[in-house]
Order: structure tokens, then sequence, then C-alpha cells
């Protein structure tokens, strides 16, 4: 290293040469960048849990957990809780999920394992992310003049025949969970569609033609050593869908018909923490702006404590299957 | 290729400094107001003939709500505020210097419905409005409704009640009226922007008037509460509704000027049409107001306001009616452009 040849008269071509001054800046900056960048994401994190937090204070002092446990939402009262939203946004994120996750690991599966010339599947694959750029508001509109008129009926003949299972406890009206739940779906179709691929692409090929070469046919490949050697994947997409879900909000404030009740029913109103924080904001006055900081706070923590058990989960699994 | 780069960025950047400075250097003047949605369609109307016909003054107005522009307002980061529901006393003891607060226009809530067949102008007694939203008519085919509309084939269905979900003025304006009508609304759930609706299936809820209106026409058996012009321009049913005098009044350019014209305004402008008297009122009707501040630091500015509000009672009102509003009354009008004045 210490060592150079150094030859007069020859433009010598030399392979490795040692850093210039350069290099070394460059070097040390684009550290203290990506240093940087981590930090500011940790940061403005703290800050927004310090703005929110330090704004929903006093409402956390005054009305405590019984803010999360009472269903009353009457501002001249002063009477507040988010029961109804709380349980209005997981049963249609879970929903949604059942929904996005089933058609979007389909959809994997058959992007994936060769039931499509390459070149189609790029195209089908282009198709779906699409659907990711439609403005929320286009899918609540879609959702308002299309999905409710089109599942009334259905959910007519399930109310008069099957009434008595709680989940077809109610006529549909119009804006209830069942519509909202369906387009929400749709909306969390993509980021699974997108995410699960790349985990099944990512299982070696070895793997696949080990299992035929045992002599399984192409489904029992894909459901019984494809799908479980990309679970880990899998679930990661789930997860996202599901914070994509939970955070949803214009369309839902259009369709989920905002009440603020807790029915097992998919064709009664409900309401979200995402669209209560939407539609009150504007015209929210002190009292109320503190209280919604505490909604948001809740709202954060769902999204954190799904995120923590997706990756417990995860790392979990994904520790088994080494095994 | 680095310099070229560093060029370009210049030029861009000088192109900017030259075309925006000259502007900012012009004696053009900018208005911001924000506030109220309901007569948003109105008063844009109005900011955008005004600013046609004044090329050096452009009017912004953005409809956020009434909460939000008397905010705005409070924090004086608006050179004027629009609200459904006023200011009130205490708000106005924030603003330094004094708030004079004009009734700019007037508009009417109607009751639209979805019902097999489009019977038109279905009328709806006192108790009957007042206990569908409380949610104790829940049928159509309640006797009641059907003893008020004879010859109208009312099916046997649930009524669906649809509500605005964001707080708002306009449901300030109808909670009001249902509170003053109904002794057992003001108990219940009682007036607000947000107030504490019946727990039902059937009651459900949208974003805005537009939302509300959209709900209506996709969802039979409904019924809810929303401006008249969008229930005009949504081509939705509207109910005739029993005034107090008895009788049975239909939205529209008749009913809300005798409902308006009932109300005497005290000197700082501030009434309510919770109930109007007269035979041909329509009951549920209210003013809207602008805010303005009555010391404003630019005295140009100030001048250019009173212009505007000039400009809006003469020839904005001649717009009002065909855009779904009520014109204000002749009495009012005098009343509002002298209390224009100590715009300063």
């Amino acid at each position: 290293m210490s060592i150079i040849p150094i030859r007069l008269g020859l433009e010598t071509e030399r392979v490795s040469r040692p850093p210039s001054r350069w290099d070394y800046g460059a070097d040390i900056a684009f550290r203290i960048l990506a240093r940087a960048a981590v930090w500011l994401v940790l940061v403005l994190l703290a800050l927004i849990l310090w703005e929110i937090g330090g704004k929903g204070a006093a409402a956390m002092r005054d009305y405590g957990l019984g803010f999360l446990t009472s269903s009353t939402w009457d501002v001249s009262r002063g009477q507040f809780g988010i029961l109804p939203h709380i349980w209005g946004t997981l049963y249609s994120s879970l929903l949604a999920l059942i929904i996005g996750g089933f058609f979007g690991v389909t959809m994997a599966i058959f992007l994936t394992q060769d039931f499509l010339p390459p070149q189609l599947a790029v195209v089908f694959r282009t198709i779906v992310e699409l659907l990711a750029a439609i403005p929320s508001v286009v899918y609540g509109l879609w959702g308002l003049f299309v999905v409710v008129p089109a599942i009334r009926p259905v959910a007519g003949w399930l109310y008069d025949h099957l009434g008595w299972i709680p989940f077809f406890g109610s006529t549909l009206s119009g804006p209830g969970l069942a519509p909202a739940a369906l387009v929400l779906g749709i909306m969390v179709l993509p980021t699974v569609a997108a995410v699960s691929p790349d985990a099944l692409r990512l299982v070696p090929y070895r793997v696949k033609e080990a299992a035929y070469g045992m002599g399984t046919t192409r489904w029992e490949a894909i459901l019984k050593v494809m799908l479980p050697t990309a679970a880990t994947g899998i679930f990661g997409a789930l997860v996202l869908g599901f914070g994509r879900a939970l955070g949803e909000t214009m369309a839902l404030a259009m369709l989920i018909g905002n009440s603020n009740q807790i029915s097992l029913s998919l064709f009664s109103p409900a309401n979200t923490l995402a669209a209560l924080l939407a539609l009150n904001f504007p015209e929210a006055g002190k009292r109320e702006v503190e209280v919604l900081m505490y909604a948001a706070l809740v709202l954060l923590a769902i999204t954190l404590v799904v995120n923590m058990a997706g990756e417990a989960i995860m790392s979990f699994s994904s520790r088994k299957t080494k095994s | 290729m680095k310099r070229v780069i560093v060029i370009s960025v210049a030029l861009v950047v000088l192109a900017l400094v030259v075309v925006t400075g000259p502007v900012g250097a012009q004696d053009s003047l900018r208005l911001t107001g924000s506030g109220a949605t309901f007569p948003f369609p109105l008063y844009s109307a109005w900011f955008k003939s005004f600013s046609s016909k004044h090329k050096s003054i452009t009017v912004d107005y953005q409809g956020k709500g009434s909460g939000a522009g008397v905010r705005d307002f409070l924090n004086r980061t608006v050179d004027f505020a629009a609200s459904d529901a006023a200011m009130t006393d205490e708000e106005i003891a924030k603003v330094p210097g004094g708030v004079q607060l004009l009734p700019m226009t007037g508009g009417e809530i109607v009751l639209g419905y979805n019902l097999p067949g489009n019977p038109k102008g279905l009328k709806l007694p006192r108790d009957v409005y007042a206990g569908i939203f409380l949610g104790k008519i829940t049928k159509w085919s309640d006797p009641k409704l059907k003893a008020a509309n004879p010859g109208v084939s009312l099916p046997d269905t649930d009524i669906t009640v649809v509500r605005r979900a964001d707080a708002s003025g306009t449901t300030y304006v109808f909670t009001q009226h249902l509170s003053t009508i109904d002794e057992e609304w003001k108990k219940g759930p009682g007036a607000g922007t947000t107030v504490n609706w019946p727990k039902s299936d059937k009651f459900v809820a949208s974003p805005k008037n537009d939302g509300v209106s959209a709900t209506i026409k996709q969802t039979p058996g409904s019924i809810g509460y929303l401006e008249f012009a969008f229930a005009k321009f949504a081509k939705i049913e509207m109910a005739q509704l029993q005034n107090r005098a008895g009788q049975y009044v239909a939205p529209g350019t008749d009913g809300g000027p005798a409902a308006l014209a009932g109300v005497k305004l005290p000197s700082d402008l501030r009434a309510w049409v919770t109930d109007p008297d007269g035979a041909k009122a329509y009951p549920i009707a209210t003013y809207t107001w602008m805010l303005f501040y009555k010391e404003n630091k630019d005295p140009k500015k100030a001048a250019v306001l009173r212009e505007l509000v000039e400009y809006c009672l003469t020839d904005g009102q001649k717009m009002s009616a065909q855009m779904g509003y009520i014109p204000l009354p002749d009495n009012v009008a005098a009343a509002v452009k002298k209390a224009a004045g100590s715009i300063q």
C-alpha cells in the first residue's frame, strides 16, 4: 500500500488509488446526511407526539381512560367518548384486510407462479398499482353511487333470510359498514398486491423444483410449499395494508354512515377515528380540539400496537421456519 | 454540466423575481377571507364579478367552515371572515378594536326526501318532522304522516334520516329551530354545530351539504336537512313544512324573504330566525354574516372592504335569488350599508 511504484516517463494505469480528499469529504458528508435523515425522522415523530400530546393533555387529564370506554359524543354538554370509533376503526379495517388480503395474495400467486407470460404479468401488476393512485374521494363517490346500490338487494336478501345471524342483523339503508369495508378492501389491495409478490419471488427457485421433484401437483406446491415459505413477507404486506386501512379517512367518511354506535351487523352505519378527526376539526372549539387531539393520540397508539404486533408475529414465525 | 444547471437555476430564480416583482410593486390589492361553506357559491360569484370590475383587486375566499373562519378571524390571518353562526359575545370581546358583523344574505334549510314515485311537496306537520329527527317516527306509513298527506301513497318502509357528519352552521340553524318548536328536542339533543343524535341504524351521516344531497339521492326512503341551493341543484324533492301560523310552506323564493322580513335586527345586526311568524314564512331560515375588523391597519384596505360590501348589497343581491339564497329585505340592506361605515 505504502510503496507506490514510480516510473518516470511512463503513464501508469493503476487499478487502485488511495482515496482523495474529495472522496473522504463525500464519504463523511454522506454519512452525516444519512444519519441526519434517520434522526430527522425520529425528531419529527417526537415533535408530532409532543404537539398532539401537548394539545390533548388537558382532555386526557379531564376524561382519563373513561374517554376510551364511553360512547357519547355531545359537544354542547361536554361529554366525549370514542369507544364506537375505536370499534368501527378496527372492525372496518379488519373486514377490509380480509377482502383486500385474500384478493391481494391470490393475485400475487397468479402473477408470480408462472400462470402468465412475464410481459403480461407486468401489465397486470401496473394496473393493480394504478389503483393506489386513485384519490380517496373518488373511491368514496364510487362507493356511494355504485357499490351501495349494487349491494343493497343482496343485503336485503341476507337480512330477510339470515337475519338471525348478528352480522346480518339490520337492513342496509345507504351508507354502512359493508360498502365501506368493500371499498376499503379495494384500497388496501394495491398495498398487499405490490408487496406480497416480492415475498413469493424471493423464495429460491430450487425450493419449488424440489417440491415438484417430490411429485407435488402445482397447487400443492403453491399452497404447501411456496406460501408457507413466503409467509413472513406476505404477513408484512398484510400489516402494511392494515395500517393503510386504519388511517384511511375520506372514503370512509363518505361511506360508513358516521353513526356512533357499536353493532356487529355489517349493514349498520358505524364510525371511525380518522373520519371523526377529519370531520370535526374544521369547526372545533377549544375543548373539542383537545379532545380530538386525544383521539388522534389513540389512533396513533392503535397503529403502533398493530405494527408492533405484526413485527412480533413476523419475527416469531420466521424463527420457527428457520429452525 | 454542473455549470449549466447552476446557470439555469439562476435564470429561473431571476425570472421569478422579474415576474413577481413588479406585480407586488403595483398598487394591486389582495383581500383574503375564509369561513362558511353554505354561502360559498354565492360569495365566490360575488367576489369574482367584483374582481372583474376592479382590475387591481383580487378577493380570495376559502370555504373552510364557519368555525374555522371565526378562528382565522381571531388569529388575524384574514381580512374578513364569514360565519353562519355569527360570533359569540366571548369571541367578539377577543378582537381589539371591535368587530362589525354584517348579514349579507339569507338561506333556507330544507328537508329533502327520496321516496318511490317521487311525490312532490310532501307536507310535514311540526310535530312530525321533529319526531322523525328524534327517531320517534320511523315509518313512512306512520298515521300522522298519512293524515297530513291524503292522496299521497306512502310506502311501508323505514325512514332513513340523513344528517351532517361534520360540525356545521347548517346543523346549528336546524337544531336551533327544532329546539324552539319541540321541548323534547331541547332537552335531548339540543342546539349546536354537532349534537348527540339518537342512536339508530336508520340515522346515517354524510360530510358537507354535497354529501348529504348525494346520500339522499342514493337512498330510497331517506330524508335529510340541507341548504336550499344544494337541494335545488341536485333536484331533490323538498318537503313543505308547517310554520308557526299553521300553514304549509314550500321553500323557495317566496317563503324565505317572508321569514326574514318578520325578524327585527338589533343594533349589532345579530338575530336568529328560530321560528318566524307570518302565514307565508318558511320556518327554517337564517341570515349569514360576514365579519369585519372595525380597525384595519391599512386605510386603503378598509376603503376597498367598504366598497366590496356596497357592491354585494347592490349588484350582489340581484344574484342571490337565482342562486337559491334569500336577498336581504330592503330595510336590512339599508341598515347593513350604514353599519359598513364603521369598517375603518
